[in-house]
Order: structure tokens, then C-alpha cells, then sequence
């Protein structure tokens, strides 16, 4: 079967990849561009372990074909960091131990990452709300949700 | 697989018309994609209607009525300035759609087409009197919301047709519309019953309602005894036992792993009578 030939952007830069037409935004991230940071968790929508932003807006990319990037921009864990430097959320959820397997840990990070770009200042039930398409089996969510808040704090010190 | 992405309606209809095989429309892929995923549906065409203009606008017509473009999200009616002010039941229905990943791909016309009896939008949609211009090889109709869903999982349009937006009727003054769900569940789940009510009214009167019902019977359905019930009342205890009734009669649910028959069938009524409030409460500002 003839592959097709996208050109996107993924964290900034300019990014060419040939996939199958019926392969996910998830597998050519993974398979196909070495970005192993969203992972594969339930591949129906439910778990928000593959999170990325598309246009900047929060969406699972196993509900996303590769051939649907063309043109378009994507967000993924890996241009949450600065170098080096972490993300102040990344930095919290290490202090408050928000993760224990990791595996939804990518996940959560950039849906807190668009949450906080969208709300800087959010309740608490709105971080939840926010993240009921993001499922942990480990930490039961309480130290997820005090790190978010405690960086979305920090954020609007900061600003 | 072939993936096609026309640059209009007519293309778009000129390749299902053509093509052989299994054919999908790709919206959101919110269903479609997981259901390419599970191997319940293997389309040998795919058709990627998001690059055909204007299919994200959510545009307010001269008539005071709203378009809402075949690919438009969930999250973009949410965040829309005005739309849920005038339909606030609409887009409440819509906004319970999955989470907020889902919601940045899922469509209203998704979920019409893809023809779950619970879904979610579609007794509100019902209730508000939705209608959708459907596009085929012979040309454009209109056709009711509740016209499009023919069994669950299957629609009423012909091969080669699709919606290509998606109308809400003028709003008006003294309108109001709301719709509740029952899941066991706070967030991401479907609904075990779902129920529109859209109604007006003068005064404390209601003059015109329409109420539609969802997962109680192969598809979602209009209630014409329910607003019936309601029409010419204040909503006094009379009319809400009234519409419970007509609305427990409407049903022909199965019992599954979600509900019993006789669970769904009270649920009904109970949701018809909160919805009503809530639309009743709207509609007197």
C-alpha cells in the first residue's frame, strides 16, 4: 500500500514523515519519530495516556491519523522542557511525588500544561473535571491535583 | 485504505458516489477511528470532510437561527460567546460528550451520524428542532434530526449522501431548552437515559414544548405526548405527573448491563420532570 507523505510541525519544528493512511498520530509519533514520550494506554480515547495539543487544543492522539497532521501544529511532552530545564509542572510533580509508574504521567503533564495555558487560575473541580480523560491507577489523582495547583500558583506569582 | 481529502461538498459526495467498498466520513474520528481501531468497521475509502471550507463556522443567520458547521467541535460550541446562551441545552448535551480530549475533536454531526441511541446531543437536538441539509448525488434535502438515525449504528442516508451543516432554529423570546443524562458515574460515561426538553413560554404559561427521549428505545425519539403534557401549563405538579407518565410510555428500552427495562423506564420520567424545570426556569429568565 502507498504511504503518504506528511509535512507538519511538532514542537516547533518542521517534521516530514511517510505513513500508512490508517496509522494513528500515536504510532507515527512513537514508531516513526522517536517521540516515545505518549504512550499507548487503552488506544480508544479513554485513558489520555497518548495526550498531545493539536493547534493547541488537547486531544488523544490515537483518536488522530498520522495523515491528519498535515499542515498542522502539534504539542507533544517532549517540548514541555526548555533543554534541561524542566516545566515548573514538571518540577511539582516531582516534588509532591504526583507519579509512580509514569506511564500517564506525559499524558497528565500536557493536559495540565493546556489547562493552565487556558485557566491560569483554576478551581480545583475544574482541574478535575479537566482530567477525567486522564487515567492513573497509581497516585489516586490527590497529589496529581495538589501539584497543579501549586504550580498554577507559582505561574501567576510569577506573571 | 484510501484517504481523501476533498476541497468541497461536491467533491467530498462525488468520491462516496464513487467509491466501492466501505466508505466513512471523518469528522472528530472520535467513533470512527476507535471503531477502525476494534475492527467493527474497516473503510476501504476514508473521507477527511475538515479541509472543505467553512465546515468549522458556527455562524448566526439573518433569521436569528444558528449553522453550525459539519466538523465544528464540541469545545468550540462551549467556548462560543453566544451559542449557549440561546441553546444552552445543546451545548450542555454535547459538552458531556467524553472528556476534555474528546471534546477537542468530537462533532455534533458525529454524533448524529454515528447513530448511538445514547447519544448524548441527540434528544437535545431532537427537542430544539435540529435540522441538517444533507448533500447527495441528487442533490441537497433537509431532514430532521430525528430523521437521520435509522437503528443504532445506522443511518437514514442514502449511499454517496452526507450532512453538510447542521441548523438551530431563532431562538426567540421566552424560549428555553435543557438536557440531563443519567449515568452512575460523575463524568465519562454513557447515558443510561438521556432526555431533551425545549419549551416556551408567556408569562408562567407554557405555550409550545417539545421534548425528545434518548436510550430507551433503538434510537433517540420524539415525545409529542410529553409535550403535550406540558403545553398550556405553569408546569404545576399536574402537568410534571402528566409528562412522567407520557414520558415512561414512550419508552421501549432492553435491560443491559447500564439498565434494566423497568430501571430506564422510571428514569425517563424522573429525567423529564428535572429537565423541564430546568428549561422552564430558562425559558422565564
Amino acid at each position: 500500500m502507498s504511504k503518504l507523505h506528511v509535512t507538519t510541525r511538532i514542537n516547533g519544528d518542521d517534521v516530514e514523515f511517510l505513513c500508512d493512511p490508517r496509522e494513528s498520530m500515536l504510532d507515527v509519533l512513537r514508531d516513526r519519530l522517536g517521540l516515545t514520550g505518549a504512550k499507548e494506554g487503552c488506544g480508544t480515547g479513554d485513558c489520555g495516556a497518548c495526550s498531545i495539543t493539536l493547534n493547541g487544543r488537547l486531544v488523544c492522539s490515537c483518536l488522530m491519523l498520522g495523515a491528519e497532521a498535515q499542515g498542522q501544529e502539534i504539542g507533544t511532552v517532549e517540548g514541555i522542557a526548555t533543554g534541561e530545564q524542566l516545566h515548573p509542572l514538571q518540577e511539582k510533580f516531582i516534588a509532591h511525588a504526583a507519579l509512580q509508574c509514569g506511564i500517564c504521567t506525559p499524558g497528565i503533564l500536557v493536559a495540565t500544561k493546556a489547562l493552565l495555558e487556558k485557566h491560569p487560575d483554576p478551581t480545583e473541580e475544574q482541574v478535575r473535571y479537566w482530567l477525567a480523560g486522564n487515567l492513573c491507577r497509581c497516585t489516586g489523582y490527590d497529589k496529581i491535583i495538589r501539584a497543579v495547583m501549586e504550580t498554577a500558583a507559582d505561574l501567576r506569582e510569577a506573571s | 485504505m484510501q484517504y481523501l481529502t476533498p476541497a468541497s461538498f461536491d467533491d467530498a459526495v462525488k468520491l462516496a458516489s464513487q467509491a466501492s467498498g466501505v466508505t466513512r466520513f471523518l469528522a472528530g474520528g472520535t467513533d470512527v477511528l476507535v471503531q477502525m481501531r476494534s475492527d467493527i468497521v474497516t473503510p476501504d475509502t476514508l473521507i477527511d470532510i475538515k479541509k472543505i471550507p467553512g465546515v468549522s463556522d458556527i455562524i448566526r443567520r439573518a433569521d436569528g437561527g444558528w449553522d453550525i458547521g459539519v466538523a465544528v467541535t464540541g469545545a468550540e460550541m462551549s467556548e462560543h460567546p453566544d451559542l449557549p446562551r440561546d441553546w444552552p441545552g445543546v451545548v450542555e448535551a454535547m459538552d458531556l460528550i467524553g472528556s476534555t480530549q474528546v471534546q477537542g475533536r468530537a462533532t455534533l454531526t458525529g454524533n448524529l451520524c454515528n447513530a448511538s441511541p445514547a447519544a448524548d446531543s441527540v434528544p437535545a437536538m431532537i427537542a430544539a428542532g435540529v435540522t441538517a441539509t444533507v448533500q447527495g448525488p441528487d442533490g441537497t434535502r433537509t431532514v430532521a434530526a430525528q430523521d437521520i438515525p435509522a437503528a443504532p449504528g445506522k443511518t437514514t442516508l442514502a449511499p454517496g449522501e452526507m450532512l453538510t451543516a447542521l441548523h438551530l432554529p431563532a431562538r426567540g423570546t421566552g424560549g428555553g431548552d435543557a438536557y440531563l443524562r443519567f449515568i452512575p458515574r460523575t463524568e465519562m460515561d454513557i447515558a443510561v437515559v438521556g432526555c431533551g426538553v425545549n419549551l416556551v413560554v408567556e408569562g408562567d404559561t407554557i405555550t409550545w414544548a417539545r421534548v425528545a427521549l434518548g436510550a430507551v428505545a433503538p434510537t433517540a425519539r420524539l415525545v409529542p405526548d410529553a409535550a403535550e403534557a406540558l403545553i398550556g401549563s405553569a408546569l404545576d405538579d399536574a402537568a410534571l405527573a402528566r409528562l412522567d407518565a407520557a414520558a415512561r410510555a414512550a419508552c421501549n428500552p432492553i435491560s443491559d448491563k447500564r439498565g434494566t427495562i423497568e430501571f430506564r423506564t422510571k428514569i425517563a420520567g424522573v429525567l423529564a420532570k428535572r429537565a423541564a424545570r430546568i428549561a422552564y426556569d430558562r425559558a422565564r429568565g
